[in-house]
């Protein structure tokens, strides 16, 4: 994936970004695994703060690292970044260290005075999810009360004269049929509509199996997507899709550890952020800092180093879908080097039930979720839980494991 | 040279402009050449050449021409670097210098 909204013309350039930046262009970094909700489809599988949460002060010194090695922006997320107390804090002090912050929420926190503190932040990006047009579409994946939180928030922001405002979509069954009535949402509040890919990762690996749009429905969205060009923004999501007709805008590549990647609140870093895995797990920064991981991660290298498309290479589609999403291949139980499970081909469909139930497919390396779901909706905050049972090992080092070696034949790395 | 996009039509560019690196925007190197990102319109650009990047860096301390001999470019090349300057101009990753 890559989370670049940033347009730039497809060209040469692809293939040195395959080799890999001197820095991330950005990357998403998770604040915390708390959160009032808890979506079906949570990448993160969140619900309960971990308590190796990165301090405040640790934040601080990622941030100025960051500036350091200038790493534009970053999209901060989680669980719902802004339950952390230091929140806003570390907003404030990424932006006046030369990081454009764009940040993901379910408007839990969005009161009127810190939409009016937004609005006058001009390195602020705001996305607030939103995965169903209606209440009814949207509260049965992202729980009760979700659509009223996320359309008061739009309200408030908008009224401050917000006006790098963002709604986040993440594309399923259940709302491809209201693409349109999405834009009028955005347009209505002068907002921008990202729609991205829902991938089989956190908890999604559950729910993708019912949740996933149907073949029909990736040629419905790519219609759509192409019908509105630059104006909907995709952070490079859809690039699996280009097999049905031309590229779409964004840099048409799977940036995991090349361009983009993940800190996790605990300090780990991923290759991506539909990869929270310790297959994928690259290190953590409280070894050496994030710069040592992003140069010297065995696996990034790997990620790096020209990969071939097994099976999917002599397909002719080859060149504008690369095989797809490696997270979702991964989570799935189809093999990396394979079709991704949404091939607009079907091959990923046929790979797919040929697997039948023969595999267990890998589940998330931590799960975070709320042993209970949040009591009385997302309408009132639920308290933010503590993880009671510490996990049994500490993080993963980068050198404990050689994450790739057991997913990819050495033939596919050339 | 360079990728952006030109959306608005602008003075004539030559050899005796002035042109600087818009304040807003961030360079920074790559083994291709560099990376631009403009934290006003959050657009990103390439640079797609070292020496393009060398360029980049020389302006701001004169004309383009000055800007152009600093970095070594010869007569032959000009035309091409012009047109990649032009391009990142209109697309206000460079502003006039005053």
């Amino acid at each position: 994936m890559s989370a670049v909204d940033a347009p730039a013309r497809p060209g040469r350039l692809i293939d040195h970004f395959e080799h890999g930046l001197n820095s991330p262009i950005c990357l998403t970094w998770e604040l915390t695994y708390a959160c009032n909700l808890s979506c079906i489809h949570c990448l993160s599988a969140s619900g309960r703060r971990d308590p190796r949460e990165l301090t405040t002060e640790e934040c601080k010194a990622v941030i100025d690292e960051l500036q350091r090695m200038q790493v534009f922006y970053v999209n901060i997320g989680g669980g719902e970044p802004t339950v952390r107390p230091d929140f806003w804090e570390l907003v404030d002090y990424a932006t006046s260290h030369d990081i454009g912050v764009k940040f993901s929420t379910n408007g839990v926190r969005i009161t009127d005075e810190v939409a009016r503190r937004l609005a006058a932040n001009d390195y602020v990006d705001i996305q607030i999810s939103l995965d169903g047009a209606t209440a009814e579409v949207n509260d049965a994946i992202r729980g009760p009360g979700s659509f009223d939180l996320a359309m008061r928030a739009l309200e408030r922001l908008s009224g401050a004269g917000m006006t790098r405002l963002k709604i986040s979509v993440v594309c399923t069954r259940t709302n491809i049929p209201q693409l349109d009535d999405f834009k009028a949402i955005a347009d209505r509040f002068g907002a921008q509509l990202r729609l991205t890919r829902l991938r089989p990762a956190g908890r999604g690996a559950d729910s993708w199996h019912e949740l996933h749009p149907t073949q029909a429905q990736q040629r419905e969205l790519y219609d759509w997507l192409v019908a509105h060009g630059e104006e909907v923004l995709t952070g490079d999501s859809f690039f699996h899709l280009s097999a049905l007709g031309g590229t779409l805008p964004g840099l048409n590549l799977c940036g995991a550890g090349r361009v983009v990647c993940l800190i996790d609140p605990i300090g780990d870093v991923y290759a991506c952020p539909f990869a929270i895995h310790e297959e994928f797990l690259a290190g953590n920064i409280r070894e050496h800092g994030f710069g040592h991981v992003w140069r010297e991660s065995e696996l990034f290298g790997r990620l790096r180093s020209p990969q071939s498309g097994g099976a999917c290479s002599s397909c002719a589609f080859f060149n504008s879908c690369k095989g797809g999403c490696m997270a979702a291949k991964f989570f799935t139980g189809l093999p990396l080097d394979g079709p991704d499970p949404e091939c607009v081909r079907g091959f990923g469909e046929t790979a797919l039930e040929e697997l039948g139930t023969s595999v267990e497919r890998p589940r998330p390396s931590v799960d975070r979720s709320h042993r209970t779901a949040p009591r009385g909706g997302a309408r009132r905050a639920t308290p933010v839980t503590l993880q009671r049972r510490r996990p049994a090992a500490p993080p993963i080092s980068a050198c404990n494991a050689n994450p790739v070696a057991e997913l990819m034949r050495p033939g596919d790395r050339e | 040279m360079a990728c952006a996009v030109s959306t608005k039509r602008m003075a004539e560019l030559t050899l005796d402009s002035a042109l600087r690196v818009h304040p807003r925007v961030s360079v920074r190197p790559e083994p291709f050449g560099a990376l631009l990102y403009h934290f006003g319109t959050r657009r990103l650009s390439f640079l797609k050449s070292t020496r393009l990047l060398h360029v980049v860096e020389h302006l701001g301390r004169g004309s383009v021409r000055e800007a152009l001999e600093a970095a070594g470019i010869d007569e032959r090349e000009t035309p091409d670097y012009l047109a990649a300057l032009r391009s990142l101009r209109d697309s206000d990753m460079l502003v006039a210098a005053t």
